[in-house]
């Protein structure tokens, strides 16, 4: 029984909570829900019980190190911190619906690092590099401030369903929405599965047309079913405060991250900022999301645009995180 | 006291231009999107690197725009100025305004403000006005810092407020960006990033900056006293480490290991271990035993025979293929411009009276195969090849690469880094709160409002509000 194995099974854990959610919603019964959370805890605890004893593994190795040091163990804390601060939430405003939108990312996220080739979940020992306590400061701060933006991002989400079509659609944006999310798709899946842009170009199409489907079905439903379905959302205001709290989380926990970045990079290569694509990104990352806390300040930028801007933003984390490693520079640590 | 100048004259105008928060964002989304361009190409490579990839055309479109260096170029620079005046006239503006906001003389409470805001609770409680004030305002005071009591038409109104002075974290945050950015500059003009190569055993004074091409010297000098790479089973590299010391006018200084995190700090110099690269080899000096063995392979009947001799000694062959003596040993041996390491010298003396000499590296038994190839005079009857002594294996030798650099603006950088993480955490995480506990006497019994402000996070204000409120109503008075 490896630290690795259980991590495997914690993804099976994840999508059954992700599932359980899911039908709690659709379903009403407060039975789903309830299994649901209970569900998801149990995955954190084997999630964290994965972590740890990857630790301890090293440690037997003789190659000891705190767990943070590739893509496969990044992804791994990454859903851990989305888990517990979505379970922290579930607590504190009772709502089980959001479970339905963030746990299944979770588990696409393990999902991820246990099947995709080229990802090894083998404990290597540190190159010089990165022996520094730093890397743990670095990395726990940036993971934690993706996973307050993955959330951000679900409950972005939940709010445009909830809010619903524009009243009066504006031409130049109803243009522009589906032709951002194809590139977004066709960007997601080149840097995460595909491994050429005309694969790329055909993933994404689809994506966008299986996502235009949904909307057009949902669009579609009886009066009833719609409001079965949305009635039990959390009020747009309260989705939308949510979000806001989730990314003012985000951009403090994404600031420290840069930041105890800087200070390790000063203290083994000379030089706080050197503009290489990983800190570049996230540095628009972090202007991005600057926009968006400067933007609610503005009478015009209602909850949608704010919304929208949250979804940029986390599109902008993805290419951070895992984007930067197809591009040339010191950074590629987290590669495969 | 508001200016009475009506603001079209064109400085005013321009003021009014960098308060814009929509400016704030037009840079912000910019500077996004240029970096992006950024992180697409390469930036600062060679030139040929550069012609090779876009072409003439593209290179001489992207130069123009200065994109080979694209966070150093005008322009970039010019956003980042822009951001700065931004940042400057919006705290400078709107924190006149909000000065006697943050530091009040007294806190103003509006009871009519609170009375028109929607309550969080309502109950009613048996006693009289003036020992429910006494009551709430006890408990108001262990929550709020601020806490005051006023006599009202209807009875007594209880406040409490506390937070008042988180509202100066925006400014703290905007102030931290400005000093990072200073500290940056600081740094950029005052500073210089270079880098030196050592063997061990060298020792230099100048080093090469980097993007310019000239060389800077230091007032000491860095000797690499010994260099030590290591590697983990799976060939990685597990540490390289550097043992270096500082030479000031003739005396050692200091003496310190480095490795990579960890460098040598020396008058607001930091040496860092940022590379390695290899030496040319030399060979090693090899012990020759007293005795070597010789081997020698008749090709007729193809016995191998295997022969003691000593430097200078002559031994007779088997098979009537003569003698052979070991003239000398030398560690080098100069083959068509190759080392071919520890070599044996001897002559063959044939048994046609024919006297050859014989080459004999170690490192490589069958070169004697070519023997009767290069001299027509030896004859084709045996291969001989010296066997038992270990030529030691080319030791590898690397030189160190350091990174050489000086950074006075760094403390302000870092100074800036704290600024920036409080006053984002308090701007988030810590609001201004008031509340009011409205006392309306009606008899025996009082009706108790309570309302209450906050400006942020005015959901979870709420919910503190409503558990403060549960509080108050099961409270009772020690009477």
């Amino acid at each position: 029984m490896s630290g690795s194995l259980i991590l495997s099974i914690v993804t099976f854990i994840y999508g059954l909570a992700g599932f359980l959610y899911i039908c709690g919603w659709i379903f009403r019964k407060q039975i789903f829900g309830k299994i649901a959370t209970w569900t998801a805890l149990l995955g954190l605890i084997g999630n964290t019980a994965g972590i740890l004893m990857r630790w301890v593994e090293s440690y037997q190795l003789g190659i000891g190190h705190a767990p943070f040091s590739n893509l496969y163990e990044s992804l791994v804390f990454f859903a851990w911190v989305m888990v517990l601060i979505y379970l922290i939430i579930e607590r504190k405003i009772e709502n089980r619906i959001i479970g339905a939108f963030t746990t299944p990312i979770a588990c696409l996220v393990m999902a991820y690092a246990s099947l995709k080739p080229g990802i090894t979940s083998v404990i290597q020992p540190l190159i010089p590099a990165l022996k520094s306590n730093w890397l743990i400061a670095h990395v726990i701060t940036c993971f934690i401030g993706y996973a307050a933006f993955a959330l951000a991002f679900g409950v972005s989400a939940m709010y445009l369903m909830k809010k619903g079509r524009d009243e009066e659609p504006i031409m130049w944006v109803e243009i522009v929405k589906p032709l951002t999310l194809f590139v977004f798709a066709m960007l997601f899946s080149r840097v995460l599965f595909v491994h050429d842009w005309l694969l790329a170009v055909m993933v994404g199409i689809l994506i966008c047309l299986v996502f235009f489907g949904i909307v057009f079905l949902a669009r579609h439903l009886p009066a009833e079913s719609k409001a079965i379905l949305m009635d039990r959302f959390p009020a747009p205001r309260v989705l939308d405060e949510l979000g806001y709290q989730l990314i003012l989380l985000g951009f403090l926990f994404l600031s420290v991250g840069i930041i105890t970045g800087a200070v390790w990079a000063n203290s083994a290569w000379g030089r706080y900022w050197g503009w290489d694509p990983k800190e570049t990104w996230s540095l628009i990352t972090w202007f991005v999301y600057a926009t968006l806390l400067h933007a609610r300040l503005m009478r015009g930028w209602q909850g949608k645009r704010i919304a929208f801007l949250s979804m940029i933003g986390f599109a902008s984390v993805m290419f951070t995180y895992f984007g930067v490693n197809l591009l040339p520079g010191l950074h590629s640590y987290g590669s495969f | 006291m508001r200016n009475q100048v009506i603001a079209t004259d064109p400085f005013n105008k321009i003021w009014k231009f960098f308060t814009s928060v929509r400016l704030t964002i037009f840079l912000l989304l910019t500077l996004a999107a240029t970096s992006i361009i950024g992180t697409l190409i390469p930036q600062n490579e060679a030139p040929q690197a550069y012609l090779q990839a876009f072409g003439a055309s593209f290179y001489r479109f992207f130069d123009l725009f200065g994109f080979f260096d694209l966070y150093h170029s005008w322009w970039f620079q010019a956003l980042v100025l822009l951001l700065v005046l931004n940042i400057l006239v919006c705290s400078i503006d709107r924190l006149s305004a909000t000065w006697r906001i943050i530091f009040p003389e007294r806190p103003k409470f509006n009871l009519s403000r609170f009375r028109r805001l929607e309550p969080i609770e309502e109950f009613t409680k048996k006693g009289a006005g003036e020992q429910l004030k006494k009551l709430y305002q006890a408990t108001i005071s262990r929550n709020f810092r601020y806490c005051r009591a006023e006599e009202t038409d209807t009875g007594y109104a209880v406040f409490g407020e506390r937070g008042r002075w988180t509202r100066i974290g925006v400014y703290i945050v905007h102030l931290s960006v400005i000093c990072m950015l200073v500290g940056g500059v600081i740094g950029t003009r005052f500073g210089f990033e270079g880098f030196v190569n050592l063997a061990p055993g060298e020792a230099a004074q100048k080093i090469q900056l980097r993007n310019r091409n000239q060389m800077l010297k230091l007032n000491f000098a860095i000797r690499c006293d010994d260099f030590k790479v290591s590697f983990y089973p799976n060939g990685a590299p597990e540490e390289f480490r550097s043992s270096l010391s500082i030479i000031e006018q003739g005396k050692v200084v200091k003496s310190q290991d480095i490795i990579v995190n960890d460098p040598l700090h020396y008058k607001g110099i930091s040496i860092f271990q940022a590379s390695y690269g290899p030496l040319p080899s030399r060979q090693q000096d090899v012990q020759i035993p007293d005795e070597l063995t010789l081997v020698f392979t008749s090709k007729a009947t193809g016995m191998i025979y295997q022969k003691k001799a000593a430097v200078g000694q002559t031994i007779e062959l088997p098979e009537s293929l003569g003698k052979f003596t070991v003239d000398e040993f030398r560690n080098s041996y100069d083959f068509r411009g190759q080392d071919l390491g520890a070599t044996i010298f001897g002559t063959l003396h044939q048994s046609d009276g024919a006297a050859v000499d014989v080459v004999l590296p170690i490192q490589f038994p069958s070169f004697d195969k070519m023997g009767p190839i290069f001299n027509k005079t030896r004859k084709d009857d045996m291969l001989i090849s010296v066997s038992g002594v270990k030529a030691q294996p080319a030791e590898e030798r690397y030189f160190t690469g350091l990174q050489v650099s000086r950074d006075p603006g760094v403390w302000v950088v870092y100074t800036g880094f704290i600024l920036i993480i409080v006053g984002c955490y308090i701007t988030f995480f810590i609001s201004h709160r008031q509340v009011c506990v409205d006392i309306i006497e009606s008899g025996q019994n009082c009706r108790i409002v309570v309302t209450g402000t906050a400006n942020k996070n005015k959901l979870g204000n709420e919910r503190k509000l409503k558990t403060l409120a549960q509080t108050l109503s099961e409270e009772n008075s020690e009477t």
